[in-house]
Order: structure tokens, then sequence, then C-alpha cells
């Protein structure tokens, strides 16, 4: 009996070893959760970026991964539904149990992921230029701010090319709606009158563009300069730039300045009618450092395409999980809360040259560049910020966002900080 | 001045005068070393730079400067990457064809990759086309002298002005007779004198261009205060006369350009209905892969480009037969696979067809990739017709309302010339009766909607034309398809094209005044609403094979 008994303590503990040896080997990797839609519309931009996740934790792992652990990476498809993104947000903060999620580009993925990432404590890392008016504890903005693209490139209009009257035109949504309440606040306060700027939106995929560049062409005629500030999103920018082409419309005449096409979208488009209208961004592919040519190189030998483009949001997920990796050393381990913590003033080195800073307000540091638009479909820089600007979560030409900020640091650790009230409001998003 | 001073005045005058023929040997040599020197310029790395070059270059009487101008502009001038030499580009299928850039001597061909392309920015491209403007107005041939004055009329200065003034006297074209008095008539209502300018107003009235209406509304507009800006109230009142007559004219320009965008944007709903108003409107199956039918038709131009890439215009012609071919290909199969097993199941047959268009989709993502893939538009298709200044008809959508009435009218008669043509009807009408008249019911059945595939694949090589061809391109012309089919009524193929026109025309009426979102909206409460009161839609079936 009592021998039975102490074998059967030996096959118990013996059991227990190998559950234990089994449930060390799952933690012998860190997860990554790549959270992009690789089917629906958004399939066109999103599948590009769960590559270069794939294609960077690859390099990682080649380095020798992390804190002596592998990375593996965890894809799922939201396939472009919002609803979806939260369910396989929760998926794989619950089931697969990931470190950090990269992922989102749309604002309404983004808001739809949101409660659900700050719900369970998780990471995410969002790549795309965005409205802003936002700054959760959860989410880090890799892309770019309002004050890091639009307000740039308004006064580059304004200055450079002395443009006196402005199209605000746009897709009807978040992103533009918001984008634009912050141009027409900020034109105002330039001085330029009501009567010279005409705002402009369209439903998603618009096809249809001839009466709208027939009214551009009209108000753009009157004798004054005139400068398009175009947030038009995806799929409606070919028939829009086809139809400026063919009304004769030229980048010299009237510029289409936009927020929305970068080389990506470029490669799928016919470029003749587009050439030397302008784009406003924080990376181009065209840039020329070292640092950018071994970054294209490894993104056409993982992908085995040389033809292949890279673009700004990728560029973002390059910094942004390097960010994520340097935090993870410094805090010795992927907690979600040490990671929060470590990663504030995380600095590295970004595409163009310079070195791009995790702030407070969990907005990164980035230049700002302004490209024409050549027949190669590539954008050749025509004006650059001299230093890197510092994202700012909530617009200072809005009167009601004016007075908040962000800080996650102490003592004030809120995404929604009034100034003037001395107090957080909790409302982050 | 003291004399003295005045002998060394002569002295120098003199010697000058001696020297005078040999400076001018010496000029032609400045002038060929600013030539060469202002070339390296243009290899420059800053814009500004480079600029200067330009006009160094423009300023050199030397005609290969014109050619080297010219070759810049469209794109042609490149330095070679091996020897940084400047030379002029010819495309050839794979390479270059290139000549010297200073004297146009042929180098052989080159590799695409072995060479630099000067770039341009907006700002040097004004510039360009004012100082080629400059140095072509001399040209033999009426068209590009007309092209150089509207070129300098962009960006006017002085000395532009001048050289149009000494060019107007010799000028014998009408045309470009007519382009100058009007920018110089602008000119003069700049002057001091009030005669000059009532004159100018007389002459600009019945000249109407934007230039022109831009410059009378600067006569007649108020400041802050409410005062004139212009002081002479004599040319004030003349101004406002002269901008009535014009803007008179300008509403019945608008409303003609209203009107062809109407009818253009209904060609496309036209286009993109009619196959469904076959398979929809004649068999009535439901069939949500419609638009897929469509993209496939619009890939199908995009491999046949691929294939010829050199005969832009020719692969498009191709491609209509082609795209008919693989799309009415695609729904036989769909219809022998699947559909003809549900026959008198509508809402099944449309989860089954909801289901082919997202496996269609998904193909054709992991085929293509899920990028837009780029659809070049042939040059007779691109730009407008420009019938004055402030109404032009842009090609592609002439071509594509051309396009869609031969379609249309084809169709018509294969419906009621062609022995298929009679048994699609009949067995629309009594599928039972037909069969007891020994009509092979199955096999017209998937004829049929081949047919209307086919039409659907048609339909998109035009909108390759217009839009993105992408794995997206049929989600955004589904519901506009079924729309206006059941708005013309289901079964009537003149009912689609009266109820695609009419959508069109009143979308792009309404746009103005409500904006794109809200017309949008107020067409498809106006349908609703229509639906309500006439179900069958504009041109209902009559008869006792509707009831049954």
């Amino acid at each position: 009996m009592n021998r039975l008994s102490s074998k059967l303590r030996t096959l118990g503990i013996a059991v227990t070893l190998a559950l234990v040896a089994s449930g060390a080997n799952a933690e012998d990797t860190i997860k990554v959760g790549v959270l992009h839609s690789l089917s629906g519309t958004m399939a066109i931009s999103e599948t590009t970026l769960k590559d270069t996740m794939l294609m960077l934790i690859d390099e990682q792992n080649k380095k020798g991964g992390l804190l002596g652990k592998k990375l593996e990476a965890v894809v799922v498809d939201p396939a472009s539904n919002w609803p979806l993104f939260a369910e396989k947000a929760r998926e794989l903060l619950t089931k697969d149990k990931v470190s950090a999620i990269f992922g989102c580009w749309t604002s309404v993925s983004r808001k739809s992921v949101l409660p659900v990432i700050e719900e369970l404590n998780g990471l995410l890392f969002y790549p795309v230029q965005y409205e802003g008016e936002e700054s959760s504890k959860n989410v880090f903005y890799t892309g770019a701010a309002p004050n890091q693209q639009a307000i740039p490139a308004v006064d580059y209009l304004m200055n450079d090319l002395k443009a006196k009257r402005w199209v605000l035109a746009g897709t009807d949504y978040v992103y533009p709606r918001t984008t634009n309440k912050i141009l027409e606040a900020y034109l105002l306060s330039k001085g330029v009158a009501k009567k010279d700027i005409m705002i402009n939106y369209t439903p998603f995929g618009h096809s249809d563009w001839q009466s709208i560049v027939a009214d551009i062409k009209k108000f753009g005629s009157a004798g004054k300069k005139t400068a398009v500030v175009s947030t038009i999103n995806g799929d409606a920018n070919v028939p829009f730039y086809k139809e400026l082409g063919n009304q004769g419309i030229s980048a010299e005449k009237i510029p289409v300045l936009a927020f929305s096409v970068g080389e990506e979208e470029l490669s799928g488009m016919d470029t003749k009618p587009l050439v030397g209208h302008l784009a406003a961004w924080n990376y181009f592919m065209s840039i020329d450092t070292t640092k950018n040519a071994a970054f294209i190189k490894q993104w056409h030998d993982y992908i085995k395409n040389p033809k292949r483009t890279t673009n700004d949001p990728m560029e973002a997920h390059y910094i942004g999980f390097n960010m994520w990796v340097k935090a993870v050393e410094k805090a010795g381990s992927t907690d979600p809360e040490a990671v929060q913590k470590a990663i504030i003033g995380v600095e590295f080195p970004n595409l163009t040259g310079g070195t791009s800073k995790m702030l407070p307000n969990h907005h990164i540091s980035k230049p700002v560049l302004i490209g024409e638009i050549q027949d190669d479909g590539q954008l050749l820089t025509v004006w650059q910020t001299n230093k890197l600007i510092d994202g700012d979560a909530w617009s200072d030409f809005l009167p009601e966002s004016k007075a908040i900020i962000a800080d996650w640091t102490a003592p004030i650790s809120c995404g929604n900080y009034n100034t003037k009230t001395k107090k957080c409001s909790g409302q982050n998003f | 001045m003291k004399p003295n001073s005045f002998k060394r005045c002569c002295r120098v005058i003199l010697g000058l005068m001696l020297l005078l023929p040999i400076l001018s040997i010496g000029q032609e040599n400045a002038a060929e070393e600013t030539f060469t020197q202002a070339l390296a310029k243009l290899k420059a790395a800053s814009t500004q730079e480079r600029g200067l070059a330009i006009e160094q270059l423009a300023a050199v009487q030397n005609p290969q400067a014109t050619v080297v101008l010219k070759a810049l502009l469209d794109g042609r001038l490149f330095t070679l990457k091996a020897d940084d030499k400047l030379v002029i580009g010819e495309e050839l299928e794979l390479d270059y064809q290139i000549s010297a850039a200073e004297n146009s001597e042929k180098l052989g061909t080159v590799d695409r990759s072995a060479t630099q392309k000067i770039t341009l920015t907006n700002s040097l491209r004004t510039s360009l086309r004012k100082l080629i403007g400059r140095l072509e107005l001399n040209d033999k041939d009426a068209g590009i002298r007309l092209a150089a004055v509207n070129a300098m009329a962009k960006s006017m200065d002085d000395e532009s002005l001048t050289l149009l003034h000494e060019h107007l006297v010799a000028e014998q074209d009408k045309k470009v007779q007519k382009a100058i008095t009007l920018i110089l008539g602008l000119e003069q209502l700049n002057s001091a004198d009030q005669a000059q300018r009532l004159s100018a107003i007389a002459l600009l009235k019945d000249q109407a261009s934007q230039a022109v209406v831009n410059r009378l509304n600067e006569l007649v507009d108020k400041d802050a205060e409410g005062h004139y800006l212009e002081a002479d109230s004599d040319v004030r009142n003349q101004a406002e006369a002269a901008l009535a007559k014009i803007n008179s004219e300008l509403q019945v320009y608008a409303a003609i350009e209203t009107l062809f965008f109407g009818l253009s944007l209904g060609a496309v709903l036209v286009l993109a209905a009619i196959g469904l108003s076959i398979t929809f409107g004649v068999m009535g199956v439901i069939n949500m892969a419609h638009g897929e039918l469509m993209m496939l038709g619009a890939y199908t131009t995009y491999v046949i480009q691929q294939l010829m890439p050199n005969h832009l215009g020719l692969s498009l012609v191709v491609a209509i037969p082609a795209a008919f071919i693989i799309s009415a290909l695609v729904g036989i199969i769909i219809e022998r696979g699947i559909i003809r097993f549900l026959y008198g199941r509508p809402l099944e047959t449309l989860l089954a067809t909801f289901g082919v268009s997202l496996f269609l989709q998904q193909t054709v993502r992991s085929i293509f990739s899920p990028l837009n893939r780029s659809v070049a538009t042939p040059e007779w298709m691109s730009g407008s017709l420009q019938i004055n200044d402030f109404l032009s008809l842009t090609w592609n959508r002439l071509y594509i309302l051309v396009f869609c009435l031969l379609v249309f009218f084809l169709l018509l008669q294969i419906l009621k010339r062609t022995r298929l043509g009679l048994e699609v009807r009949a067995v629309a009408q009594n599928r039972n009766m037909a069969k007891a008249m020994g009509i092979p019911t199955g096999r017209v059945d998937a004829l049929t909607f081949g047919l209307g595939s086919g039409i659907a694949g048609i339909a998109g090589v035009a909108l390759s034309q217009i839009s993105n061809v992408g794995p997206n391109l049929g989600q955004t012309y589904i519901v506009d398809s079924f729309m206006v089919v059941v708005f013309g009524g289901v079964g009537n193929l003149w009912g689609t094209l009266v109820a695609g026109f009419s959508l069109g025309l009143a979308n792009k009426f309404l746009e103005p005044y409500a904006g794109a979102v809200l017309a949008k909206i107020l067409v498809l409460v106006f349908i609703i609403l229509f639906i309500q009161k006439r179900p069958r839609g504009l041109f209902p079936q009559r008869g006792r094979a509707v009831e049954g």
C-alpha cells in the first residue's frame, strides 16, 4: 500500500513536472498580436502592415528574440468589420494572452477596440495618422496627430505657395470631419475670410466627381491662388484625381495636398494626372538615408518583390515596434503596466534621419515632410520641418480642447487633463 | 567737367569702340559658355539653382536650349549614373534611346536603371512653361503659338507684355490675335486713362473668359465698409453692364454642364444595371455577385493591358470581347453550378450569390493582391473637349455615354431579333409553355445568365477607365444597379435606360444645392416613396405572365 502510494506520488510529481514543463514551453515565447484586416474594404491598406509586422518580428527573432525568448506573431483577421475588431482584440488578450497588439487603421476600428483594451489593460500600437482628440492609457499613437501633418501642411500652402482660398475636401467620417474642423479654426485664426473656405464632404468610395471638381474649378478660378486640402480616403481618390486631370486642373493651377495618399495608394493609380500634386507625411520612400535604404532592402527581400513600396504607416510600425522592444528590455518584463511606464521617454532613430521619442501623452515626435508626386509614383520632398514636431493629442486650435493636455506620467497621469480647472475628466476618447 | 577729364573720357570711348568687334566675338563665346554652365547647373540638387539655370538657358540665343528645356518639361532629361552626363532620353520598350543634351548627338541606348531623372517642382514647371512660351512665340505652327501665348498669360510679367505687344503686329492667325488682344485688353484696364479703360471693357465684354470675369468682378467689388474699390463710376457702371451680359451666358453653360454630368452619371448607372436587368429582370434571379462580374471585367482590362503595354488604345478595344467572354463564362458556371438548383427560392439564391460574391472578391485578392491595380487611360480618352473657357466636356465621360448607348441598342437587338432573344422572352413569359413548345429551358437559362454576366463584364471595362480596379469595385455599384433596375421596372430594358438617366440627372441637379451626401439620400428616399406608390417601377410588365 505504502509502496503503491509512493509510486503514485512519484507519478503525480512526474505529471506535475511535465505539466509545468509544457507550461514553461508555452511561456518560452512572447506573443505579439497583429490586428489588421486581411479581407474586406480595408485589406487594401492593412495587409501590408501585417506583412511589415511579421518582417519586424522575424528580424527581432534573428537578433535573438526578446528577454531571451522568441517572439511569436498571432495574426487575426478582423475583416474590415468594426465590431469584429473589438471581438478579435478580446480574443487576442484573453485567449492568446498577447503582450502587445499592433493594429487598426481606421479611427472607427480604433474606437471600437479602445474599451476592450482599457478593460483588459492591454497595449495597442496604432500606426496611422489620425484626427487626435484622444489619449488612452493603453494606446500608443505612432502615426501623426493633426499638428504633425495637417497644420504644417497648411502652413506650407499658405507661406510657400501663397494660397489665399481653400477647399477642404474630405470623405464623410470622423477623421476628415475633425481634421477639417481644426483646419477651419486654424485658417480663420490666420485671417482667412469665411467666404474663401469651401468645405465639401462626399460619401465613402464616391466615384462620380464631375460636379464637385467643376465646383472646385469655379471656386479656384476667381483670381486668387487656391489650394485643395484633401482628406479624401482610399478608393475615392483615383476617380477624384482622374477627374481633376480630365477637367484640366493641373497642380500648377490648383495644387491638391492629400493626407491619405501615399506610395502604396499611388502604386495602384495611373500617375499621369497626379504629377505635381502634393502629399504630407512623416516619411517618404524616396528619403535618402542609409537607414531607409536598409529598410527598403529588408522589405523587398522579405516580401520577395522589388517593386513593392514602403509607406508612412509602415515606418510608424517600425518605430512603434522597436520602441516597445526597448521598453520591454528596460522594464525587464512584458507586463503592460511596466511597459507603459518604461516606454515614455524611449528614443528610437526613425528612417528619415532623426530620433523619435515617445512622449508622456503617448504620441511620438516626428518630422513633417511635404512631397510632390512624381510620375513614377514616388514623392519628392519639397519642404520639411527643420526639427521633429511633438505630437499633440488635443488640438490647440479647437476652443473645446484648447486647455486640455494628456500626460501619463505622475503626478497628472491623465489622458484628458484640463490645465485651467486642474481636473482630470477621465473621458480619454 | 574739366577739359582734362573730358579728353580722358573721349579716349576711353574711342578705345571701347575699337574693342567692340572683339567683344562681340567674345560675347558669342560667352553665350556658349553660359549655355554649358547653365546645363551643368541643371544637375544641381537645390530647386533654386535649377530655377536659375532654366532662366539662363532661356536667355541664351541657342536653338538647342529650347530642345533641352522642352525635354526637361516632358521629364525626358536625365543624367547618366555612370559619368554624370546630361542626356535627353526617348522611351523605348525597356530602355532609353539617349542623345547628348548639349548637341543632340546620338549616344545609343541605355538601361532605365542607369539614368537619374532631373526632377521638377510646380514652381519650376510654371516658369518653364512661361519661358518656353516666349521662345515658341515665333513658331511656324499657329497652334503652338496659341499655346505659347496661353502659357505666358498664366504668369504675366512686363517682359512677356512687351513681347506680346511686339508680336501682335506680326501675327496673322485670327485665334492667336484674339488671345493676345484679350491679354492686352486685361492689361489696358490697369491704364490711368479713362477712355482707354472703357474701350478695354467694351472689347472684353464680347470675349467672355474666366480671366475677364475675375477682372470685371474686381472692378465692381466693395470693400468691408461698403465702399466701391473702383473710384471711377463710369468704369464701374460699364463693368457691371458687361458682367450682367456675361453672367447670363454663364448660366446657360452651367445648365448644359450639369445636364452632361447627369447624363454621364446616368450612362455609368445604366451600364452597371443593364446586365442585372437581364438576370434579375428577365430571369428573376437576385444575383448579388453581379458587381463582382463587373470587377472581373475590369481585371480583364488590366491583364490585357499588361500583355500589350505599348498599345493602350488597342488593348482597351480587345478587352471588350475578352471581358465579355470571361464574365459570361463565370456567369454560366455560377448558374449551372448553383443557381439552377435554387430557382423559385429567391432568399436562398440571394444568400448563395452573396457567398459567391465574397468568394470572387477573395480570389481576386489572392491572385492580384488586395491593392488596387492601375489601368492606364489612352491619350484619346483623357483630357476634355474644350468648347470655351466655361464649358468643357471630359472625353472619357463622352466615350462612356456613347458606349453605353451602343451596348444598350445592341442588347435590345439581340433580344428582339435573334433566336436566343426569342427563346429568352418565351421562357421569361411562361416557362412551362415554352418547355411544352420544345425550348430547352435549361440551356436558355444558362445562356441568358451568361449574356447578363457578359454585359456586366463589358461594364467593368468602362468602369476601369473612371474608377479603381480593385477587389471592392463591385460593391460600389451593386446597390446602384439594383436601384436602377427596380426603379425602371423589373424585366424592361427601356425602363432601365430611362431610370438610369433620370437618377443620374436627379442626382446631379440636386448635388449643387444639397451636397453629394444629401443628394444621394434624397434620391434614395424618393425611390422608396416611388416604389410605395408604384411597386412595379416606371414601366411595369403587363399581362398574365406577370401574375403567375
